[in-house]
């Protein structure tokens, strides 16, 4: 059966079109789009994006106003019904502020807009988003953000990491993330939030391809479930 | 009735735009400035009879994120908060 991927599109997200192609050049099909105000998703979705941008200018915090908009309604349902969700960038945020996942992304430790690539590490492949990867393996993935500083009190941050719920550290230090934190899974591990752009890596003409073995990751499982 | 709520991050949250500003204070000669922690104001103009807590619920569900910030709720007729 045909991949049914959805991105949904906020205003003021503009990573939304790179998600799209990203996901029909490893998928073979075009992607949905979503608009925010809409209040249901397509039906019998196999993967819901939430890209990169400023949604909503930032107003407020960042990902506050879109974590609050019609459509995340449906992909809060969703998610809780084991659809797989990625949140990348501003998606990452959007998906902190609505409860999806834990912790915050507070303004970068060294104040600055950060916008280049980075060696990520991958944490861990047991996951739907990183199983076409090796547990260990150093990845290059460009990030571009002023809001990633990942937070979340010592408890949370055991928690997460004992449950084995980090999916990528940056393997060197980036924007003051509590222990490197690059990118988290929710506790069914269907929900990724990542600061780091995979999208952005998906052609050498691009600067690299280490993001394509999360699209296929993802395709790869629902082929194989 | 007019309210304001303040939003502050979380004693030991990290505030590195306070710390900027505390170096620029620095930097233009104004010495013993010991800490700078910035916030947000927010003014709202709400109906007289706006219960506590409903004014709590919407500290809690937009306007603060209670993961990294706090809030105070000033009502008129009410002092500076603490």
């Amino acid at each position: 059966m045909a991949f049914r991927a959805a991105v949904i599109t906020f205003p003021g997200s503009n990573c939304d079109r790179d998600m799209a192609v990203a996901i029909e050049k490893v998928s073979g099909v075009p992607a949905l789009r979503v608009w925010h105000g809409d209040a249901e998703l397509p039906h019998r979705l196999d993967f819901i994006a939430l890209p990169g941008g400023f949604s909503y200018g930032d107003y407020l915090r960042s990902g506050a106003m879109a974590a609050r908009s019609p459509i995340m309604r449906a992909v809060v349902q969703a998610a809780e019904s084991g659809v797989p969700v990625l949140g990348v960038c501003n998606g990452f945020q959007v998906l902190t502020e609505a409860g999806l996942l834990p912790g915050a992304l507070m303004r970068n430790a060294g104040q600055n807009f950060i916008c280049r690539t980075v060696p990520l590490t991958v944490e861990s492949n047991q996951s739907l988003f990183t199983s076409a990867y090796e547990a260990g393996e150093v990845i290059r993935i460009p990030v571009a953000h002023h809001d990633g500083n990942f937070f979340a009190d010592e408890a949370t941050l055991d928690r997460i990491e004992g449950e084995g719920r980090v999916a990528f550290r940056y393997a060197e230090p980036c924007n003051g993330s509590r222990r490197d934190i690059a990118g988290i899974l929710n506790a069914s591990g269907n929900v990724l939030g990542m600061m780091p752009h995979p999208e952005r890596a998906i052609e050498d003409a691009l600067g690299g391809h280490d993001g394509c073995r999360l699209f296929e990751s993802v395709v790869g499982s629902l082929v194989a479930a | 009735m007019k309210v304001r709520v303040l939003v502050r991050l979380k004693p030991g949250v990290l505030d590195p735009q306070g710390r900027a500003v505390h170096h620029a204070l620095e930097g233009l000669g104004f010495g013993g400035v010991k800490d700078v922690r910035i916030g947000r104001v927010i003014e709202m103009d709400v109906a007289d009879d706006t219960s506590d807590e409903a004014l709590d619920n919407m500290c809690r569900k937009l306007l603060a994120n209670m993961v990294i910030e706090d809030y105070v709720v000033e009502k008129p007729g009410q002092g500076e908060p603490a």
